[in-house]
């Protein structure tokens, strides 16, 4: 299976993204330069954390821009896999492919620490390698990662089992602990915690290989 | 803009009579305006260390791992299998002052500019910081905003940028009120064969700027650093710079990229001092001369005069010159980047800075003179200024019991825990760190390349250094190796930040001097060359200086391995206090956090340090470590062994211990002196424990064991207190955050 990390200018876990899937789940992967309007011959798409374009605006809104981001349009509505973490989660959204809004942590300070997350769905391409209810520990690194979205969408996110991850002690304010979701096809999925950082024993922890190790199965079946 | 220099005029620049004397010599005629800015920045203070360069020489800077001493942007050290890494330490402290976030942040910038100047990608920052008292009534408010600020700072600047800030240390004391240290440590890695330097060279070929444009910000910020504060100096937040980590992330992949190519000969980042100490450093360093025209600078603001252009300190900027002919190459990857990158003049034969406007030269300096010629001062020096008693403390003054005393402690601001600050920092990205932020005495990260890893430390103890500076850094280098030994790292190379207040006082200039030349035995004797670094004077604010605050920066190597963690991880282990009990002197008492906080005094002499037993602990817990004899490891140090104890009971798994001290000492003493050479491990195995300490000759009893829950610590079967940890821990974890709330 073979990974695509999307590098917009300011992406700084692109090297972390690569690194995790290439040295510690063992797969292919090759970076993507953010005005490409191909993808090339990838099988998931990775949008990495970071800063993209220094995030003066607000997170995420500058790199939907990106010609990339066409392409990646166009490889979510074919069924393709796309992982959004942190900065990648807040440019998902804003670019329209997952719902809601990602604000400033309710403490409006920038939080880097370990969290507990606990898997809320298996039935998706990220997590089907969990078990339902698995609680997972990966680290956190972002200023604003606080989800936020009307009652009409978390309603739906909740009826169509869409939540992937809640957090186990809510660290930045996210309504209804929203750690991660999924869109409605199930195939685009966007995380604040980073599990990129947390895929083998000396980074603290190897309960994030779970998130690529399921990406890795449902690529296999399908 | 053609003003006549006068006497007023050369003052003003910080010039002293006699070195504009020196300036006519050297150009065979008055100075342009243009030239005397360009003299004035290169000869202050903070670029020509005109005052410390005559005592710098006394440091060590050899060594057999060193590849590049100081001298140029970083120091080099080889970390083998084709590997090296680029570290420095520089200080931000009067910016931060005057503008807290801008200030730090655009310390973080240019620390992390100087490591990737040299082709090496930052991978980790460090940071010391000082400030002055949160709770004071008067001063609290403006210090509590300006730890606020700087902390942020770091973080807004770090975090973007994609470097782990994975360590650190941070004090507070009343003399860092009107004069917080900033103090900022980066270090990058690369192959050896990809070294660049800051080096001209070859006529003709073009001389490139790179980066953001250049504005009206900074100028004389280097001037500004060379300065005591006044009621004015507010008013000088316009000459602090503005930073943008963005373009900084996005220079550094330019940057290492074109360096690629091949068709890089040297390469400066544009610091303190701007374009004037890049262009001319880089030519005085090669031996040529380099001529640019102004006019072709990407400027923000229109009308800017030479002076200017010349002086800003505007940030994110570097300067390269590359082969001729191959310009294009290096061009492509700048436009890639969506980076400006101009040619905006050449490298000449002759070895003169020359600067033209419109094609007409408006300043012509001898490069060499200009860059190395400075003016050297051996300034006077009598006894370092301190004004504290040597021996005040009696017997009658027993302030409390060690039960007491020992959450007290935990809770005060120098030991606490700064998670409050830690969090605000990526201290992960990149997938480097072995070992952030207080888990372990030093920090750890690997190098992915090679399966070592780096361990790194910062030290300074500023009260040590009032009561005897040349103890207080020999203390510094000794505590620093200290911390790299217990994570089982050997010490290799320093770097030192030297804060000092005004140097032509001559009770400063001697605490510089003593501290210089302490520094300089101990870094001998441990093998730890200084490859670089800082120095930051006039650290005054209305005539009051800050304590002489000379902080190292030492790293040490090991290999790539699970670190060995602080916090004591199973019961019914042996705790042993590797070199003993010690030397605790109650002359040696006044120095410490007890008599900060619980006696609120300060008197005698630093903990005294015995150069040969601290170096045979060292080789003792390498040792004990690299054979895996421990479960955990943490040196004594703030707080002494009580502290230390409390701090190793406060992991997850909440094992504490029972600790029996056989001594003579006065309870307080005994549990709260800070004397060096000491190490509190727990092990599974004392008797092997004991046969390595035996062979290097040091004590190693077996104090205590460790218990599933509750600390105790008793002299001779009597208890002098016993703690829950849930409770210690809560005043540790809290204290500061109840500050800034």
């Amino acid at each position: 299976m073979k990974f695509g990390v999307i590098v917009f200018p300011g992406s700084n876990c692109d090297h972390d993204a690569l690194y995790a899937v290439s040295a510690n789940l063992g797969q292919p992967a090759e970076f993507i330069w953010h005005d490409s309007p191909t993808l090339g011959p990838v099988d998931a798409v990775i949008l990495p954390g970071g800063f993209a374009y220094g995030d003066y605006l607000r997170c995420g809104a500058i790199a939907k821009f990106s010609p990339v981001m066409r392409a990646v349009r166009q490889f979510a509505a074919g069924g393709g896999l796309v992982l959004g973490v942190c900065n990648g989660f807040q440019i998902l959204v804003e670019a329209g492919l997952l719902p809601g809004a990602l604000i400033r942590n309710r403490g409006l300070k920038f939080i880097c620490r370990e969290v507990r997350v606990t898997v809320e769905t298996t039935n998706s391409p990220f997590t089907c390698a969990a078990r339902k209810g698995q609680v997972l520990r990966m680290p956190i690194a972002h200023g604003e990662g606080c989800y936020f979205a009307d009652e009409r969408i978390l309603d739906e996110l909740e009826a169509e089992d869409r939540i992937a991850f809640r957090y186990d002690g809510n660290p930045n304010g996210s309504l209804h602990d929203i750690a991660g979701i999924l869109s409605r096809e199930r195939n685009v999925m966007g995380m604040m915690p980073h599990p990129e950082r947390a895929t083998e024993p000396l980074m603290g922890s190897s309960d994030g290989l779970t998130v690529f190790q399921s990406m890795l199965g449902a690529a296999v079946r399908a | 803009m053609s003003a006549a220099i006068t006497p007023e005029l050369v003052a003003q620049h910080q010039l002293s009579p006699d070195e504009y004397r020196k300036i006519v010599h050297i150009l065979g005629r008055e100075p342009s305006y243009t030239e005397l800015g360009i003299f004035s920045v290169m000869w202050s203070e903070h670029c020509s260390y005109k005052s410390s360069r005559l005592h710098l020489k006394k440091l060590p800077t050899r060594g057999k791992l060193v590849v590049q001493g100081p001298g140029e942007n970083a120091g080099i050290v080889d970390i083998g299998g084709g590997y090296v890494i680029a570290f420095k330490i520089e200080s931000h402290n009067h910016p931060s002052f005057i503008e807290p976030f801008q200030g730090a942040a655009t310390g973080v910038g240019g620390i992390l500019r100087d490591i990737f100047t040299m082709g090496a990608r930052p991978i980790a920052v460090l940071d010391s910081l000082r400030f002055g008292r949160l709770d004071d009534p008067e001063t609290g408010p403006r210090n509590r905003r300006i730890l606020g600020g700087v902390v942020a700072g770091i973080a807004h600047y770090g975090n973007c940028f994609g470097v782990p800030t994975v360590g650190g240390e941070c004090i507070f004391e009343p003399c860092y009120d009107g004069n917080p240290l900033v103090n900022v440590f980066a270090l990058g890695v690369c192959r050896k064969e990809d070294v660049f330097y800051a080096r001209a060279a070859g006529a003709g070929n073009p001389v490139i700027y790179v980066g953001a444009r250049t504005g009206r910000d900074g100028i004389h910020g280097a001037s500004m650093a060379s300065a005591e504060f006044t009621e004015e100096s507010k008013q000088k937040r316009p000459n602090v710079q503005v930073g943008d980590p963005f373009m900084e992330k996005l220079l550094l992949e330019a940057c290492l990229e074109a360096m690629q190519t091949g068709a890089i000969v040297g390469i400066q980042d544009m610091g303190a001092a701007g374009l004037t100490c890049s262009t001319c450093e880089m030519g005085s360093r090669g031996g040529v001369g380099i001529e640019i025209e102004l006019d072709r600078v990407p400027q923000r603001e229109t009308g800017m005069t030479p002076y200017e252009i010349m002086l800003s300190e505007s940030q994110e900027r570097m300067l390269l010159v590359a082969e001729k002919g191959r310009e294009d190459e290096v061009f492509r990857v700048f436009r890639k980047w969506g980076l400006e990158a101009v040619e905006i003049g050449a490298v000449t034969g002759y070895g003169k800075l020359r600067v033209k406007q419109h094609g007409t030269t408006v300043a012509e300096i001898p490069n060499r003179e200009l860059a190395d010629e400075a003016p050297l001062y051996d300034r006077p020096h009598t006894e370092p200024l301190r004004r504290a008693p040597m021996f005040v403390w009696r017997v009658t003054d027993l302030p409390g019991s060690v039960q007491d005393a020992l959450p007290a402690l935990l809770a005060s601001l120098d030991i606490c825990s700064k998670r409050w600050i830690w969090e605000q920092y990526d201290y992960q990205v990149r997938t480097n760190t072995i070992a952030g932020p207080e888990r372990t005495d030093a920090a750890i990260v690997r190098i992915k390349e090679t399966g070592a890893s780096v361990a790194m430390s910062l030290d300074g103890n500023g009260r040590y250094c009032y009561l005897s500076p040349r103890e207080g850094a020999r203390l510094a280098v000794a505590e620093c190796c200290r911390n790299l030994s217990t994570v089982g790292a050997e010490p290799v190379a320093a770097t030192n930040c030297l804060n000092f207040g005004n140097p032509e006082r001559p009770e400063i200039m001697a605490q510089l001097v003593e501290a210089i030349e302490g520094m300089a035995e101990a870094c001998r004797f441990f093998d730890t060359p200084i490859t670089g670094g800082n120095v930051s004077l006039y650290n005054e604010t209305l005539g009051e200086g800050v304590y002489p605050t000379p902080v190292l920066g030492i790293i040490g190597l090991l290999k790539t391995a699970g670190p060995l963690t602080i916090p004591f991880q199973n019961p019914g282990r042996a705790v042993v206090l590797l070199g003993g009990i010690g030397q605790c002197d109650e002359t040696r008492f006044g120095g410490t956090v007890y008599a900060k906080e619980i006696l609120k005094q300060l008197w005698g002499l630093p903990p005294a340090l015995d150069l040969d037993r601290e170096k045979r602990v060292q080789c003792a817990i390498r040792e004990i470590v690299a054979a895996g004899l421990a479960e955990s490891a943490h040196d004594l140090s703030d707080g002494g062994l009580a502290v230390a104890l409390a701090e190793c009971s406060f992991g997850l798994a909440g094992i504490g211990a029972a600790i029996d001290l056989d001594s003579d000492l006065r309870p307080e003493v005994l549990a709260f002196h800070e004397a060096p050479s000491r190490i509190l491990i727990s092990t599974a195995h004392p008797r092997k424990v004991a046969a390595i300490a035996e062979k290097h000759g040091i004590a190693a009893p077996v104090v205590g064991v460790t218990i599933e829950k509750g600390i105790e610590i008793r002299q001779r079967a009597m208890t002098l207190g016993s703690w829950e940890i849930a409770t210690l821990k809560a005043a540790y974890d809290g204290a500061l955050e109840s500050y800034v709330r």
